[in-house]
């Protein structure tokens, strides 16, 4: 169990250069996750969700505005802050073993890390697939791998880019309760991106609800519903119809 | 699970019963009618080896009427299914140099000393051997270091390419303007910068091989998908890591092609070198069976060349299916 880390939002901006013109993607963007907390950011697809995640990841720096981790500003890439990306870019020449052990290989800490590696791999359900390749994975399995490969590092902070968004509905369910599960075990704070209101609302303490693109906070809804989470909880139905109006689809509800 | 392994055992060895092989056997009495012609056929003209010919056609015979029996056996039978498989293979080999004898050592239908009678080759591997085989080891000599040469740096080159910005700013134009030339193109330059011509055909050779490693290694590096990259990056992997265990494993698919490609690329580049001042190799054997007009020892080099070549992809191939079994679905050699 790690404490979760504590993830400042700062005002933050960012814009791409696209062909010569600037596209704005993020604006003003305020808010903090606190240690533990489950987060959703939902909103269209396209809106710049996934940018504030490579951000937060400290992949790209933000144009204008801060990221802070427990009050520390993200300079840069650290394995306490995960990204779980909605391919499971695993890499197609290791083996499930050798993708989950990437992190410590890459630190140098493959014979401290190796009982964390086996722990992890038969908490998402691989120990018996240890050495199969990626291809011969099904989809729920390859984003397994890649959840052990992001949780072997203990980060403090997992941020998972609509991990669920290509699998199919029943394999979508079952991992959308080993994430809560695994998110209640390990202790730490996830930044979950989906376009999915019913996942938000299943997985989540909040859902922050994004615009169009460029991306600003519409919304900040807290899920005081008690886990484990029925679909049909009225409350959250009620919610559900609440976020649909404010992305403009009251009549889907 | 052992209930799908028993059943599957089962299903094997129903299969195997009935291992009837009549290409097998058709082909065993093709070999020994050809055998028969050879030897009770008079040749046209007065050819040396005519009964060592007929010798080696029923000792094939003779093989493959042995494979054919024991295939007979369910035992063995799984065993020898490659054999199996080639078996419309030996059939029209028995054919073919049935033909090639008729038309050339029995009705002496095509001009010599252009077309060859399979007796007078065979007479150059039985006459000739000490000479041939030194050749061989020679040509070895220069195409496997030239080669391993070319291909260790253009690997690298190519590493450096796809990696940096910088190096491939500057390589990149380079690269393309002069990669596409022959290598042999660099004959007069070779031989000044390199005072002993086994030099000289080594630097070709390396050249010949290094231009196709280094575009495959490079466009194989730089065309690895950039998430692979944020992944590693995400759990500290410094650049160096970044190098050695996810743009080189990546690329490796397309470095095998280059390696494939510069292979070939060598061994053509050989003959050439060879026929430039060397005195062993060939390249140098078939410019001097030429030169006497003696076409069956040429043709008999480049059998050779042939299977040389042949051989180093074969193990080329076996390497890659070793490194890439990752990979799914690859080119059978």
């Amino acid at each position: 169990m790690v404490n979760g880390a504590r993830l400042e939002v700062r005002g933050v901006s960012h814009a791409f250069t696209l062909e010569k013109r600037l596209l704005p993607v993020l604006e003003a963007i305020d808010f903090t996750a606190e240690p533990g907390e489950f987060v959703a950011l939902l909103g269209p697809s396209g809106c710049g969700k996934s940018t504030l995640l490579r951000l937060a990841a400290g992949l790209e720096p933000p144009t204008t505005g801060q990221l802070l981790v427990d009050g520390a500003e993200i300079s840069g890439t650290d394995p306490s802050r995960t990204i779980m990306f909605q391919d499971p870019t695993l890499f197609p020449w290791r083996t499930v073993r050798g993708n989950a052990q990437l992190g410590p290989e890459a630190r140098g800490t493959l014979r401290a890390d190796a009982g964390r590696i086996d722990e992890v791999l038969s908490l998402v359900g691989l120990a018996s697939f240890a050495d199969a390749l990626p291809h011969q994975l099904s989809g729920g399995m390859a984003q397994r791998a890649a959840l052990a490969r992001a949780l072997v590092n203990q980060p403090r902070l997992l941020m998972l880019d609509e991990p669920l968004g290509k699998l199919d509905s029943l394999t979508r369910l079952a991992m959308q309760k080993e994430l809560v599960a695994l998110w209640e075990r390990e202790g730490f704070t996830a930044l979950l991106v989906t376009h999915d209101v019913e996942e938000a609302l299943l997985l989540a303490d909040r859902v922050l609800v994004l615009s169009d693109r460029p991306a600003r906070i519409r919304a900040d809804i807290r899920v005081g519903q008690p886990r484990p989470r029925r679909r049909d909880d009225p409350g959250l139905v009620a919610l559900r119809e609440e976020i649909l109006g404010l992305l403009g689809m009251a009549e889907a509800a | 699970m052992s209930a799908t392994v028993l059943s599957a055992g089962i299903a094997g060895s129903r299969s195997r019963a009935a291992p009837a092989w009549p290409v097998g056997w058709i082909a065993a009495v093709a070999w020994f009618g050809i055998a028969a012609l050879i030897m009770v056929w008079p040749d046209a003209d007065d050819l040396g080896r005519t009964p060592l010919l007929a010798a080696v056609a029923t000792g094939f015979g003779g093989v493959i009427l042995l494979l054919a029996l024991l295939s007979t056996s369910p035992r063995l039978a799984p065993r020898l299914e490659p054999f199996r498989a080639a078996g419309p293979w030996l059939l029209v080999l028995a054919l073919a140099l049935g033909a090639w004898e008729l038309v050339t050592a029995k009705l002496d239908l095509l001009p010599r000393p252009f077309f060859v009678a399979p007796q007078s080759l065979l007479e150059v591997f039985t006459d000739d051997w000490p000479r041939l085989s030194d050749s061989v080891w020679n040509s070895l000599l220069l195409v496997l270091p030239g080669y391993a040469l070319g291909a260790a740096i253009g690997f690298l080159f190519g590493i450096a390419m796809g990696w940096s910005r910088l190096v491939g700013y500057w390589a990149h134009p380079v690269v393309r303007l002069i990669g596409p030339l022959p290598a042999t193109a660099w004959l007069p330059i070779a031989f000044f910068a390199f005072s002993s011509s086994h030099g000289a055909s080594t630097f070709l050779i390396a050249l010949a091989s290094f231009f196709p490693v280094t575009v495959l290694t490079w466009s194989g590096v730089s065309s690895v998908s950039k998430a692979y990259y944020d992944v590693a990056r995400t759990m500290g992997a410094s650049p160096w890591f970044l190098v050695r265990k996810v743009a080189v494993p990546a690329a490796m698919p397309s470095v095998f092609v280059g390696l494939f490609m510069g292979l070939g690329a060598s061994f053509s580049v050989l003959v050439v070198a060879e026929m430039m001042g060397v005195k062993s190799g060939l390249g140098w054997y078939m410019q001097w069976a030429q030169g006497w007009a003696a076409y069956a020892n040429m043709y008999a080099a480049l059998l050779v060349m042939a299977l040389m070549c042949s051989g180093a992809v074969t193990l080329l191939f076996y390497l890659r299916d070793r490194l890439l079994s990752w990979q799914k679905g690859l080119v059978r050699w």
